[in-house]
């Protein structure tokens, strides 16, 4: 099988959305790139490449905005409510704090409040995360508030594989799809098949399995997570890494199964604790699989602070290696 | 009009401190020395510096992603910037913020914003303020020529008005929003149209030239003074980067950066007219240099030799006070 970036996983996924249905289009800042100037329109594809080449095949529907997110989010859940298949790009998850209102308040809400007679098969995607030294306005996750608001779905792939499943199935979905893509992952290799494939929303990815402790991480904790347990296999102690790959819906019967086999659990998230995933793990793990718990449940994410910009904050900051190790270890001890 | 010497010899420095404060940036950041997204304001520096020769240090500015120039001219002290960039808790910021927040509130400059059209709300409420203190402080807002199509720019402008606030927007067209022409996202023909539409008048400046910017800033920051609510400056001149260090810059037209660096720069521009008016010497201009080259090379010296900060210094300055236990 051919090895792909993650950032290029993503983009044959475009394509052969764009080819198989022509209601898809592409939307959003430079997703084409150079429009209007006197020099090659359509070059850019995005500011991480991921809509690369779609300006130059599908030049329709390629379309370049002005730096208007609100507008850009309304305009796809609008031309969704009439029929059509939008992939939106906010460049970065943090923007979601300009365009809240036409993500939250409109399209996560249009079939309820409409009794269910609407559709509104959007997708938006945003670079998210940490990692660039990018500071409070251009590194956060943002997905784990996205979570909270029914109505939406939530994809957080952790690899080119899971990627390119996850946003064929988000472009099919009849809902509105968040899809947040961890920048610092668009490089990374996976084995990618060539063929359109999805992957069903809700559905966890055992990435390691074990018996002593359950691990269930995030986004780009999810490799880091798979390097400290591959490294304690040596010392003896096996997990579960669980990769929820959508935070909504959440595959909780996986975790729930995992928890109750291993009796220990740690969740690991990039975003700060408060109101989080670790914290929704924990809790459902509390709520529904208590009698199985050997060991109080450990969270590891970033501490109650924006992102810092100098590297060594944010090396502090972020979750890592050292942390994961030792949350591990203290369900054990 | 004439502009006093003491003014002249400070627009050059200024102008000469940004530009070799950009130029070594860009260096440091090839050097792998500068973490993060830095914009860089090469080719606009007499905007910023012919807007914030008519304010005073309890007047404010809120700047952009693309700020350090901003910054510099409002007073920003320039070690404490580059120790910023660099990443030392020794920066302007301690390190939290980098290039995209360089921010002295002692000094009236409420932040550059990593978030296209985050500021001029934000200047709308430091107008409203100098309007209730009745103090004749103005606040003044940098846009690039992408940002005003942003809703918060557009409720801005008006509220401005609504509340006749001394807010002046400064809009600085560059000609390009990352990689988009402004011919294409300002769906109008006459921008200058559009933001006057708003209720209040634009004044119109050759952004390559200190004296036009210098002037067209003047009446736009008297008007707003003397409590005639906002006022806009437009200012016209491109950027000799990319808008990131690394960009390709797909989108320059045959010869046009050639063109701007060769005849519309500044700096040079500002010493034709000097030499033209016999005001300030070559002498006078050359010796200038000289000192601001010293002081860029010294600021990263400095930062380089500053303290890196430490991992509890993460949890600082989230709040003044805040009291969970643990
Ligand atoms: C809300 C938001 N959207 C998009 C971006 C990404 N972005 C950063 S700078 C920029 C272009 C800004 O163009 P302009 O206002 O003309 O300023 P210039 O870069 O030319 O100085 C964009 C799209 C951002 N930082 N914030
Ligand atoms: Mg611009």
């Amino acid at each position: 099988m051919p090895e792909k970036t993650m950032r290029d996983a993503i983009n044959e996924a475009l394509h052969q959305a764009m080819e198989q249905d022509d209601s898809v289009f592409v939307i959003g800042e430079d997703v084409g790139g150079c429009s209007g100037s006197a020099g090659d329109v359509g070059a850019v594809g995005g500011v991480f490449g991921v809509t690369e080449g779609i300006y130059h095949r599908w030049p329709d529907r390629c379309i370049d905005t002005p730096i208007s997110e609100s507008a850009i989010v309304g305009a796809a859940a609008g031309a969704a409510l009439v029929g059509m298949r939008p992939v939106a790009e906010i460049m970065f998850a943090d923007f979601i704090g300009v365009c809240m209102d036409q993500i939250v308040n409109q399209m996560a809400k249009f079939r309820y409040m409409f009794g269910g007679k609407s559709r509104c098969p959007a997708v938006i995607r945003f670079s998210s995360g940490g990692g660039f030294s990018a500071a409070g306005q251009h590194s956060q996750a943002m997905y784990q508030v996205m979570t909270s608001f029914p109505g939406l779905k939530v994809v957080v792939p952790s690899n080119a594989y899971d990627a390119k499943g996850l946003m064929l199935s988000a472009i099919q979905d009849d809902d509105p799809v968040l899809f947040f893509e961890p920048k610092i992952l668009y490089q990374e290799t996976a084995d990618v098949p060539d063929e359109m494939y999805t992957i069903p929303f809700g559905e966890a990815n055992f990435v390691r399995e074990g018996d002593d402790v359950t691990v269930v991480a995030f986004g780009q904790m999810v490799p880091k997570a798979a390097a400290v347990i591959d490294a304690l296999a040596e010392e003896g102690i096996s997990c579960d890494l669980i990769d929820p790959r959508t935070t909504s819906p959440l595959d909780e019967n996986a975790i729930l199964e995992s928890v109750e086999a291993t009796g220990r659990l740690v969740v690991v998230d990039e975003a700060p604790p408060r109101c989080g995933l670790t914290a929704d793990i924990a809790g459902l793990a509390a709520d529904k699989a208590f009698s199985s718990l050997k060991a109080p449940i450990k969270q590891v994410s970033a501490p109650h602070s924006p992102t810092p910009f100098s590297p060594e904050l944010e090396a502090a900051y972020l979750p890592d290696a050292d942390k994961i190790t030792a949350a591990i270890k203290a369900t054990l001890a | 009009m004439s502009i006093p010497k003491e003014t002249l010899l400070h627009a050059y420095r200024t102008m000469k401190t940004i530009r070799e404060f950009e130029e070594r940036v860009n260096a440091e950041i090839m050097n792998g020395q500068i973490p993060g997204f830095t914009h860089l304001y090469t080719g606009q520096e007499a905007n910023a510096v012919g807007v914030c020769a008519h304010l005073d240090e309890s007047d404010t500015i809120i700047s952009t992603h693309r700020g350090h120039g901003h910054c510099i001219a409002k007073g920003a002290e320039v070690s404490g910037m580059m120790k910023e960039l660099f990443g030392s808790s020794e920066g302007l910021c301690k390190g939290k913020g980098g290039s995209m927040h360089v921010a002295d509130i002692d000094k009236g400059i409420l932040g550059a914003n990593g978030i296209v059209a985050g500021g001029p709300p934000i200047s709308v409420g430091s107008a409203l303020a100098a309007k209730i203190r009745k103090n004749g402080k103005v606040a003044v807002s940098f846009s690039g020529d992408g940002s005003v199509n942003q809703g918060t720019c557009f409720e801005a402008m008006n509220m401005a008005v609504v509340l006749q606030a001394p807010a002046v927007f400064v809009i600085e067209n560059n000609y390009y929003s990352e990689h988009t022409h402004i011919s294409y996202a300002v769906g109008c023909d006459d921008l200058k149209a559009r933001t006057e539409a708003f209720g209040f008048p634009v004044f119109v400046a050759d952004g390559a030239d200190f004296f036009a910017v210098y002037e067209a800033a003047g009446k736009a920051i008297a008007h707003a003074r003397e409590g005639n609510g906002p006022a806009g400056v437009f200012a016209e001149q491109g950027r000799y980067h990319g808008h990131f260090v690394g960009d390709p810059q797909a989108y320059r037209a045959e010869g046009e950066l050639e063109d701007l660096r060769e005849n519309h720069c500044p700096l040079k521009i500002f010493r034709a007219k000097m030499a033209e008016s016999g005001e300030l010497s070559d002498a006078e201009l050359d010796a200038i240099d000289a000192e601001v080259m010293a002081e860029i090379e010294q600021s990263v010296a400095d930062a380089k030799a500053a303290a890196r900060p430490t991992a509890e210094q993460v949890t600082e300055d989230v709040y003044i006070q805040y009291t969970a236990t643990a």
